[in-house]
């Protein structure tokens, strides 16, 4: 954890000596720290992109004694990485960002909700704690905040997961740390006002969070100098596929999927899928599309795709994982996923009407609105955008042979 | 009494958002937009809640009055302005200005295709199923005018169907995932026997470990059943072998009714709840082709007695004769879902149950040696069967100790729905039959054993007798019309004081012998308390192993079912609140109607211990016949 | 289950409970603790567990079926989980799993007779940039050959 990789990014993969926000968000108002994450215009980088200065604000009015932070390090999406490689190296950015969010909702607890996946990780982080501890970065009256009155007090804990990729929602995550099956709740109310054990919490993504840091270290008007207009600052993607180089990358918003695929040096591509398995596949026609709010936005999973890949496989693949994944409490998930991945294997089969289809992408459509939470109401993505932009290939060739494709490096 | 925190997770809670005492406070209510009309509701009011105020029909399957909201089948989906998603309506409170809609081409698609999706994975058919006509599901489908499988239907069983238990049968194909059993079985009545397992399509209800029904702490109460949308869950029908033993000439088959049951078989034949149908039931039983017909409420005067005079020793013995050994307060035992629970989770106050069997079973006892030996049938010939408004009695009549005339004491339990299915198939259309009596040597009971039906009935019946007993006094006199209000109703617990006062009246004739006077009674304050619902129950329990105000309490009756034996497991579906209080309505009035209303009043009670039970109540014979014992169960799935 | 083998399963619980609360917010860290003890969490434990945290056996035995990394019936020594997510699988996990399969001697879903290895395939373990991903216990290998897997599994105890 210690050694820091040589990573290149503007504004999360920089320098940072950790305490310094804290420090300067402890000098600050809570009121003043708000105003620069909303001048920041940060937006949750879980993929939801609810923006981050509301949710505090609405963390901070609600009426509680206790109130908690919750860091969201389930990182399930297929294809996502980067929380790993910032907990890893750079926790200073994480936690400080837990501490600062603490300080201005007015929670004392903050829990790290680390998916099970990660457990390698614990032992490292906890001794991080320990170490921050000392140094008065949590624990109580941190650095000494106001001696005349009360201090800040803060600690955080580590929760760890158990393996299940829906408890990356910020309501089955609660569920979960409550002791329960990971099963997203009926909103409202939001946790905002009713989080964990019924108190008020935000719920940040690891990179919100590190995010934040930033913004205190350097003000929010620096950060809106990143990216674009309504999507400022940088975005760290996982990209992993058919590229020569994948790995975490930090770029600023506005990218276009085009000068992504130069950076990873990936060749003959046909597609790519923005946003894991809850997002939509691209095809060539698309790679102009530029990854922001305004157009494409994303929790920053890109999934390479090249010539030799066959789409049908690729959606299989995705739909397998949402019949797992799918926590089974809501009707449209629970057997609508099951009904899409029929679907595919009808057409694996050759044994589709082209009329069932479309009936299939129809349901798509309701399970994209009538779900309880975001799984099910993204799960259809890639079936409708799979099969819209590679229709050709799947549906009109009648190749669908079981193969994968070797993309040249399947170990054949 | 502390109120235990309800253990659904927090948003799913009855009331989300909390109402203000007032609407008309300012910011009480608030003005929403539902299908183009403008609709006043109190603040936190659900988007269903207001829709059904205001006629507009939404369909629900997971949603039920008396459970915590779930959310999940997502029939109920609304359109709101402004909103990228549609909103499940029982569980969006309004708190602030929304225009909703209700009906529109994208609301019908979505609950026509989630319609769709159940019936992908319902497996049976309808003409084959339990709940044919009855199913909320067929209902829905029927509305929605689902005319084929747009998602294909599953071609072969994908469950075993779980038949181990006496009184439940789980039917894990027809389910649709509701929950309403997790929901009644975890927060409504906290036994804790069906859960959700697994995860994604895997996911089914089942018990710890899967084990089957009957191994696990189940207390056969069939709550579940009756809030079960589909034919899921239903009761073990016994219905054919019935069938057989009337059909059988050598066998001599009677039937006892239990007082819920013709309280509410009329809803099976499209009456509204509230009917009570007590003469024409007798007339269709006796057409069916039972032998006899006879009114469990002459057991219930029965159990009265028994189990008042068995208080009265307790007291006598704690009061008199300064006994530590005794255990206070008595509970009552007529509730078999109470009698397992207990059993299961509070074992070690098994000595503070009455001893005296249910109506039931005693009847039971009775019909195989008093009424065998009178009317000269050998009781192997002997066929009983009890129409009863629980699933429970199944259990019950089979339990092992249930055998002290030297049979079994009751062959069969039957539920009131059974009854009806028994009743519709031999062509008799009840609400059209002539009324009758019941049949002799017991003839009509009293109005005290008709309100055990109720939840606090069976305190009332006892408050009756003993206050003529102890003070000589009429019940009248004491209570207007006899009516003990304070232990009526539907509030979980309730405790009532009595005060006995200074005068007290003799010894009645009858339990001379046990209690040589009442002079030990005067200034005495009889405290008693009334239960109903399991997770009332607990209360009641903990707040006595705490050491609490119920701990002082004399006599304490508990019922499994909420609202009591009306709301049974085996009566009508649906069940909801306003039916359970339509029910207990038609109980009460015909209570009043009666002119014998006290059980030691009964004519045939006095007779039988002049006749048969000759040592008296709580005598020898009596203890051999009328009383029982219980088994330690403990919670521990083995 | 011998006596003394519940006795000392009870007391475990109690220190858990002790440590984490008797709060049901406690109950995945305690099922946790036990999972990664006896590499499953037995029915006697679950109940004991319930009887600690106040709520019923069955919500303990839903909590575990669940979870992926949570079961209740014993499992191998050694569980082995393939990432069969989307990255994984296209970087050869079909070839890596066949090759297991062939060495270890039994399939995907199975724990072997000797109790050694069970194998499963998990979703996405957060390693797409290094696919085929491989997770034997809570270590992770990455990159993998068929060959090299074999090799890890080879050196396992």
């Amino acid at each position: 954890m210690q050694n820091r990789k040589n990573r290149k990014g503007a504004v999360l993969f920089t320098d940072y000596n950790r305490g310094r926000s804290i420090k300067k968000a402890l000098s600050m108002s809570r009121e003043e720290v708000l105003f620069e994450i909303k001048e920041s215009k940060l937006k949750g980088r879980g993929g939801a992109g609810f923006p981050t200065s509301t949710k505090w604000m609405l963390t901070a009015a609600a009426k509680s004694d206790v109130k908690y932070v919750i860091c969201n390090a389930d990182e399930g999406e297929p294809g996502t990485f980067k929380d790993r490689v910032l907990l890893s190296e750079y926790p200073d950015l994480v936690f400080d960002g837990m501490v600062i969010a603490g300080y201005v909702i007015g929670a004392k607890e903050g829990i790290v909700y680390l998916r099970g996946e990660y457990e390698y990780m614990l032992d490292s982080l906890n001794e991080y704690l320990e170490v921050i501890r000392k140094e008065n970065l949590l624990g109580k009256n941190i650095l000494g905040k106001d001696k005349s009155k009360e201090g800040f007090d803060f600690d955080i804990r580590i929760h760890l997961g158990n393996g299940a990729y829906v408890c990356g929602e910020e309501t089955a995550l609660i569920e979960s740390l409550e002791g329960h099956r990971g099963e997203a709740r009926n909103r409202p109310p939001f946790p905002v006002n009713s989080g964990f054990k019924g108190k008020p919490t935000t719920v940040n993504n690891v990179e919100t969070l590190a995010a934040v840091t930033k913004i205190i270290e350097n003000s929010g008007k620096w950060y809106q100098e990143h990216g674009t207009d309504k999507s400022t600052g940088s975005k760290l993607f996982s990209v992993s596929g058919d590229c020569e180089k994948p790995g975490v990358y930090e770029l600023p918003w506005g990218t276009k999927i085009s000068e992504l695929l130069k950076i990873v040096s990936a060749k003959n591509t046909k597609a790519v899928q923005v946003g894991g398995a809850s997002g939509i596949c691209l095809d060539k026609s698309q790679f102009n599309r530029t990854l922001g709010y305004e157009d494409m936005p994303t929790g920053g999973s890109i999934i390479v795709f090249n010539e030799s890949r066959n789409m049908l496989k690729v959606l299989k693949n995705f739909m397998e994982f949402f019949v797992e994944e799918s926590c089974g409490q809501c009707t449209p998930c629970r057997i609508g996923n099951v009904k899409l991945l029929e679907g595919v294997k009808m057409i694996e089969r050759n044994e589709f009407t082209f009329n069932y289809i479309n009936k299939l992408k129809e349901l798509g459509a309701t399970m994209q609105v009538a779900s309880k939470c975001g799984l099910g109401q993204s799960s259809p993505n890639s079936f409708i955008s799979i099969l819209e932009n590679f229709k050709d290939e799947i549906l009109n060739t009648g190749l669908n042979s079981t193969s994968f494709g070797n993309g040249g490096n399947n170990g054949k | 009494m502390e109120n235990k925190e309800n253990r659904a997770p927090i948003s799913q809670k009855p009331h989300m958002v909390e109402k203000p005492a007032h609407p008309e406070h300012i910011g009480g209510s608030i003005t929403v937009e539902i299908n183009e009309k403008k609709i006043t509701v109190p603040m936190g009011t659900t988007i269903l809640e207001a829709c059904r105020e205001n006629q507009i029909h939404i369909p629900t399957l997971c949603h039920h009055e008396d459970l915590c909201i779930a959310g999940v089948c997502r029939l109920c989906v609304v359109e709101v302005e402004g909103m990228r998603t549609l909103q499940a309506s029982c569980a969006y409170p309004i708190t602030s200005p929304m225009k909703i809609k209700t009906s529109t081409p994208m609301v019908r698609k979505a609950r026509r295709h989630i319609l769709d999706l159940m019936l992908s994975e319902h497996y049976g058919e309808c003409y084959s199923c339990v709940r044919n006509n009855n199913c909320e599901l067929q209902k829905l489908a029927n509305e929605y005018g689902v005319d084929s499988y747009t998602f294909g239907h599953v071609k072969e069983s994908q469950h075993q169907i779980d038949d181990s238990s006496y009184s439940v049968v789980r039917d894990m194909d027809k389910c649709i995932l509701c929950k309403r059993c997790v929901r009644t079985c975890i927060d409504l009545q906290e036994v804790g026997v069906l859960e959700a397992i697994n995860r994604g399509d895997k996911t089914t209800i089942s018990t710890f470990m899967e084990k089957p029904l009957a191994d696990v702490i189940c207390i056969n109460c069939g709550q579940c059943i009756n809030r079960c949308p589909t034919g899921a869950l239903h009761e073990k029908d016994d219905s054919d072998d019935i069938w057989n033993v009337i059909d059988d000439p050598t066998k001599h088959v009677v039937i006892q009714t239990a007082p819920s049951p013709r309280a509410a078989i009329g809803e099976e034949f499209g009456l509204p709840a509230g009917h009570s149908m007590t003469g024409q039931m007798n007339t269709a039983l006796k057409r069916i082709g039972f032998d006899a017909v006879f009114d469990t409420n002459f057991t219930a005067d029965l159990t009265i007695i028994e189990e008042g005079t068995e208080l009265i020793l307790r007291l006598y013995k704690a009061l008199v004769e300064k006994d530590n050994s005794v255990s206070l307060p008595q509970f009552t035992s007529c509730s078999p879902g109470w009698v397992k629970y207990i059993e299961h989770f509070y074992p070690e106050y098994l000595p503070n149950m009455s001893s005296a069997k249910s109506p039931q079973q005693m009847f039971g006892a009775l019909i195989k040696t008093f009424y065998a030996d009178k009317i000269g049938v050998d009781p192997k010939d002997v066929v009983s069967v009890a129409v009863m408004p629980c699933s429970a009695k199944k259990f019950e009549c089979n339990r092992p100790e249930m055998d002290d005339s030297g049979f079994k004491d009751v062959d069969y339990g039957l539920t009131t729905r059974e009854l009806a299915k028994m009743i519709k198939e031999a062509g008799i259309h009840l609400p059209e039959m002539p009324k009758s009596h019941f049949d002799s040597p017991f003839g009509d009971a009293s109005g005290a054993g008709l309100i055990f039906g109720a939840t606090g009935g069976v305190m009332e019946a006892a408050i009756r007798s003993v206050v003529e007993f102890v003070t000589g006094a009429k019940a009248e006199d004491i209570f207007e019309k006899a009516n003990v209000l304070p232990v009526r109703g539907f509030e979980g617990v309730k405790i009532v004081e009595l005060p006995i006062g200074d005068k007290v009246g003799p010894v009645p004739e009858l339990i001379k012998h046990l209690v040589p006077n009442w002079d030990w009674l005067k200034g005495a304050t009889l405290k008693v308390a009334v239960a109903h619902g399991t997770a009332n129950a607990k209360k009641v329990m903990e707040n006595i192993i705490a050491g609490g105000e119920l701990a002082s309490c004399h006599f304490i009756e508990f019922m499994a079912c909420p609202g009591g034996c009306i709301g049974g497991g085996g009566q009508p579906i649906p069940t909801t609140p306003e039916i359970r209080k339509k029910r207990a309505e038609a109980i009460y009035a015909e209570d009043e109607s009666l002119e014998l209303r006290k059980s030691h009043d009964n004519p045939f009670v006095v007779q039988i211990y002049k006749e048969f039970l000759t040592d008296g109540p709580c005598g020898h014979k009596s203890h051999e016949l009328l009383h029982t014992h219980y088994t330690k169960r403990g919670k521990y799935i083995a | 289950m011998l006596v003394q083998e519940k006795n000392s399963l009870t007391e475990e619980i109690e220190k858990y409970v002790e440590e984490l609360g008797k709060d049901r917010s406690a109950l995945l860290e305690i099922l946790h603790l036990l999972q990664k003890k006896h590499r499953c969490i037995p029915d006697f434990a679950q109940q004991e567990v319930a009887r600690l945290l106040d709520i019923h056996p069955v919500e303990v035995f839903s909590v575990i079926t669940f979870y992926s990394f949570l079961n209740a019936e014993p499992k191998g020594r050694n569980i082995v989980r393939v990432c069969q997510t989307i990255s994984c699988d296209m970087k050869g996990k079909d070839n890596l799993c066949n090759a297991i399969e062939r060495e270890i001697g039994i399939k995907f879903g199975e724990t072997s007779k000797d109790n050694k290895f069970t194998l499963e395939y998990t979703n996405c373990l957060g390693l797409c940039d290094q696919g085929p991903a491989m997770a034997v216990n809570d270590r992770v290998y990455t990159s993998l050959t068929p060959e090299k897997a074999v090799e890890i599994l080879n050196g396992v105890k």
